[in-house]
């Protein structure tokens, strides 16, 4: 079980990417955004992908009534995430050592990625929640009120990821590379399983 | 007058006679010039969204302003505002500006500006600054290339004409400024007939601070009388000297264009600047009153301060034994140019029918071995044939300026036969000529007056526009004309029009000065006195008659919008910051009977308009710049009651 081990260490290690990289990144270009505007979302807040853009952005959402982006303060998301994922970090790190030393079953690699597997998908219905408060809870006041052709309000939920069109923006929202961090980690340990289980059986 | 109309005259046929000899190869010329014929408007096409492979600096002249064109598409960036007030962004009209226009004569709204130059280092184009000089009321600028904003005007003591300037040395250690008219120094009540052997030239050293570009003048030459008229610093083995051509050697006072042309030769004055430097630095030289104005931007509080100085150090060139040369050179000649060796000296002898090319290695070895043919004033005149380098025989009429292109070639412009020539340096053979339409004054080469140009093209900034455009009645733009000069032949691609009347220009690669250019300014840097940078800072203030509001502004409102309390008689200060943090989103400040301009105001910046109600009313304001989809409610209302209420001020935005 020492390469199985030493994978789920790797892949464990590479969740604390998530503290350097953005986690997920949602750029905004259009005919007056050549240069498009961009935040990126980190576990522990959002930033803008140049010095002024959440600003920009907060400036051109005013039009359509939408609220501020959230400061890291204004959401326990910003202070939970971070905790969960040094803690399971961690866990795997402590499960790789003991699959390493020969204290552990290879089941437990797999009870990891299913664990956070399940954090992830929670994660995801959460952040698409966020989404979906942040483009439909409008100002009644907003300068512009836009209807959808069966004269609905227009709302302007982001997608949560790839590509939509909304007025004369085109927004991508696509995983930072603290996401494709956290993905080929989560993999990494699902090897280390199917390694562990292959050792196993070779005894 | 007589004389000066025969004169004329035979000017005149002689340049009637040249055209009617170059008339059949000026036919065959054109004729491969077509677009048809050549790929020619390929290579000046540059595709919607795509950029200019140069920026292009040519002065703006008599409208004192600098033309930025792309290169070479010659499409028109920007007309950047140096000597005169520009209402289209308030420029020299804003309280914050008007200091940058302030001289000893006052504030002086306009001038003539001819030479830019940009900044060098180890003799090669940096980007970091371009000078040029104001010709009338004697001033040097300083404009950043991250802002393209002026940032620093130096008036020039003791000069009236300031034409042989602003060029400077290699390593942009000196920006270099010469009057063209000797006068009085110091100026006095004196008869204009006692000119001979009073009158003095000052050529001026400015040195400029590495760090911040800050100009100081370091110290003056005071020259005899004649007319400095351009001037080109020694580059590589030649750098610590600078060359100034001068004409009017005679001296005269009066009726030049005759008095001032009879000298067979004048002179190109050899100035061993580095020896100068030395002495001042060891204490020489001699400080006198003097009274001129340093105008200073600071760029974080947005606000230009105005400085008088009451000193220069003057030196005479007798005092530094080594230090100043004379050159002979035919019949007053005007450009003075270094090829990118620093070997070669032109003499652009504009009455002369050759072009007289002395040697800088041969002007040492003369100096070295005494080799004078007497003295002017003192200063000893070096003998002709032991300087010159060689002769571009019968090259044209009316050479004015040489530039370079870094293969070996020179380009020297022909007014009087209107062509541009290519010869050859060092063989001085001519190898191609070409007409331009119509009167070349400069030329230039991109870095064409530097150690490293980019002979690429080369642009004829032509004088005269006749009908090369759409007639637009009896006053047209002038002229410039793109050559390809990256072959054998020169090839004309492209005329296009240019703002006032440009002199010499200076361009430089895009990628030199794009990737450094501002995009804002960060507001967090603000420190004008009056900026509100949070919006619970915004009022409005009286101090006696003087109102002050500070306002700020962002898409799409003024806050305040709504004030009252203002009376007639007041004098209203409009101080706007623009809390914009994004690329291209100025915001324009207009109100209705302002006797001055707009104000033009960037993102970050705060800027101020005054305003002098005279009537009672509630009167507009609004925003001038299209910012952005509700650009048209960005708009206020200001209430003007008698001299006598007693309204108290208020200020509201988005209240009932």
């Amino acid at each position: 079980m020492k390469k199985a081990g030493i994978i789920m260490i790797i892949g464990s290690l590479l969740l604390l990417g998530l503290f350097k990289f953005p986690l997920w990144n949602i750029m905004l270009g259009a005919p007056q955004y050549p240069d498009p505007l961009g935040m990126d979302i980190y576990i522990e807040g959002i930033q803008g992908v140049e010095e002024f853009d959440i600003q920009n952005i907060d400036g051109l959402n005013h039009y359509i009534g939408m609220k501020t982006i959230p400061k890291a303060e204004d959401m326990w998301e910003f202070s939970v995430f971070p905790k969960v994922i040094a803690a399971m970090s961690l866990l795997g790190i402590l499960i790789g050592v003991l699959g390493f030393l020969g204290k552990l079953s290879y089941k437990w690699f797999l009870g990891w990625f299913i664990l956070m597997a399940v954090l992830g998908l929670l994660g995801m219905y959460d952040f698409n929640l966020w989404l979906i408060e942040y483009g439909t809870d409008l100002d009644p006041k907003a300068i512009m009120k836009l209807l959808n052709p069966d004269g609905t309000p227009m709302t302007y939920k982001p997608p949560l990821l790839g590509y939509q069109k909304m007025l004369n923006f085109d927004v991508d929202s696509w995983p930072g590379a603290g996401g494709y961090m956290l993905m080929v980690g989560m993999f990494l340990t699902l090897i280390a399983f199917f390694l562990g289980r292959k050792e196993y059986k070779n005894i | 007058m007589k004389k000066s109309i025969n004169i004329l005259a035979a000017l005149a046929m002689v340049a009637g006679l040249v055209s009617c000899n170059d008339g059949e190869t000026k036919k065959t010329n054109t004729g491969g010039q077509g677009g048809l014929a050549t790929n020619a408007a390929e290579r000046v096409y540059v595709a919607p969204g795509e950029h200019d492979e140069f920026y292009g600096f040519m002065s703006g002249g008599f409208s004192g302003q600098l033309g930025v064109y792309g290169l070479p598409s010659g499409r028109l960036l920007k007309v950047l505002p140096v000597f005169s007030q520009n209402p289209e962004n308030g420029w020299g009209y804003s309280e914050e500006t008007k200091p940058m226009l302030n001289t000893s004569y006052g504030f002086v709204p306009w001038d003539d500006a001819h030479h830019p130059d940009i900044s060098q280092t180890n003799g090669e184009l940096d980007g970091r600054w371009i000078f040029i000089n104001g010709n009338n009321t004697p001033r040097i600028a300083r404009i950043g290339l991250e802002s393209f904003k002026t940032e620093e005007i130096i008036e020039i003591p003791n000069t009236a004409g300031n034409h042989s300037s602003s060029f400077i040395t290699e390593n942009t250690e000196y920006v270099v400024a010469g009057t063209r008219f000797s006068v009085p120094v110091p100026q006095k009540d004196m008869s204009i007939n006692e000119y001979k052997g009073n009158f003095k030239g000052a050529l001026t050293f400015i040195k400029v601070d590495q760090e911040t570009g800050r100009m100081g003048i370091k110290f003056q030459l005071m020259m005899p009388g004649f007319n400095y008229d351009l001037s080109h610093p020694g580059r590589d083995k030649s750098h610590g000297w600078f060359f100034f051509t001068t004409y009017n050697t005679e001296e005269a006072h009066s009726l030049l264009e005759v008095n001032a042309s009879q000298n067979d030769k004048d002179f190109i004055a050899a100035v061993n600047w580095k020896k100068i430097e030395e002495y001042v630095n060891n204490g020489g030289g001699t400080k006198v009153p003097a009274n001129y104005a340093h105008n200073v931007l600071d760029e974080n509080s947005h606000t230009a301060t105005s400085t008088m100085i009451k000193e220069v150090l003057t030196v005479n060139p007798m005092d530094v034994p080594g230090a100043v040369y004379f050159l002979p050179t035919p019949k007053s000649p005007h450009g003075c140019d270094v090829d990118p060796t620093g070997e070669y000296i032109i003499g652009n002898g504009k009455l002369s029918a050759d072009l007289t090319v002395h040697s800088f290695s041969k002007m040492i070895d003369a100096i070295e071995n005494e080799k004078f043919d007497g003295e002017a004033y003192g200063i000893p005149i070096l003998k002709f044939d032991d300087i010159l380098a060689g002769v571009v025989k019968q090259p044209g009429l009316g050479p004015l300026h040489t530039e370079f292109d870094g293969k070996g070639n020179a380009y020297t412009t022909f007014f009087i036969s209107s062509e541009v020539v290519k010869w050859k340096v060092g063989t001085w053979e001519v190898l191609d000529r070409q007409p331009v339409f119509y009167s070349v004054g400069h030329g230039m080469i991109p870095g064409g007056n530097s150690r490293k140009p980019f002979g690429k093209y080369f642009v004829a900034l032509n004088k005269i526009t006749k009908d090369r455009y759409l007639p637009t009645g009896p006053e047209l733009t002038q002229s410039a004309q793109l050559f390809d000069i990256s072959g054998e032949k020169m090839e004309l691609l492209l005329d296009f029009p240019t703002i006032g009347e440009p002199h010499y220009a200076a361009a430089i690669p895009a990628d030199l000065v794009a990737p450094n250019s501002k995009k804002i300014y960060k507001l967090a840097d603000n420190t004008h006195e009056y900026a509100v940078l949070k919006d619970a800072d915004v009022r409005v203030e009286r101090d006696g008659n003087e109102v002050h509001i500070y306002m700020n502004m962002i898409r799409s409102h003024f806050n305040p919008d709504n004030i009252e309390g203002v009376k007639v008689g007041d004098k209203v200060y409009f101080h706007i910051t623009n809390h914009e943090q994004d690329f291209d989103v100025p915001h324009g400040f207009a109100v209705i009977g302002a006797n001055n301009a707009e104000l033009l105001v960037m993102p970050g910046a705060t800027e101020t308009l005054v305003w002098e109600p005279k009537q009672v009313g509630v009167w507009p304001f609004y925003c001038t710049d299209f910012c952005s989809a509700l650009h048209q409610e960005m708009q206020g209302y200001i209430r003007v009651s008698p001299a006598d209420s007693d309204i108290e001020l208020s200020w509201s935005l988005g209240e009932d």
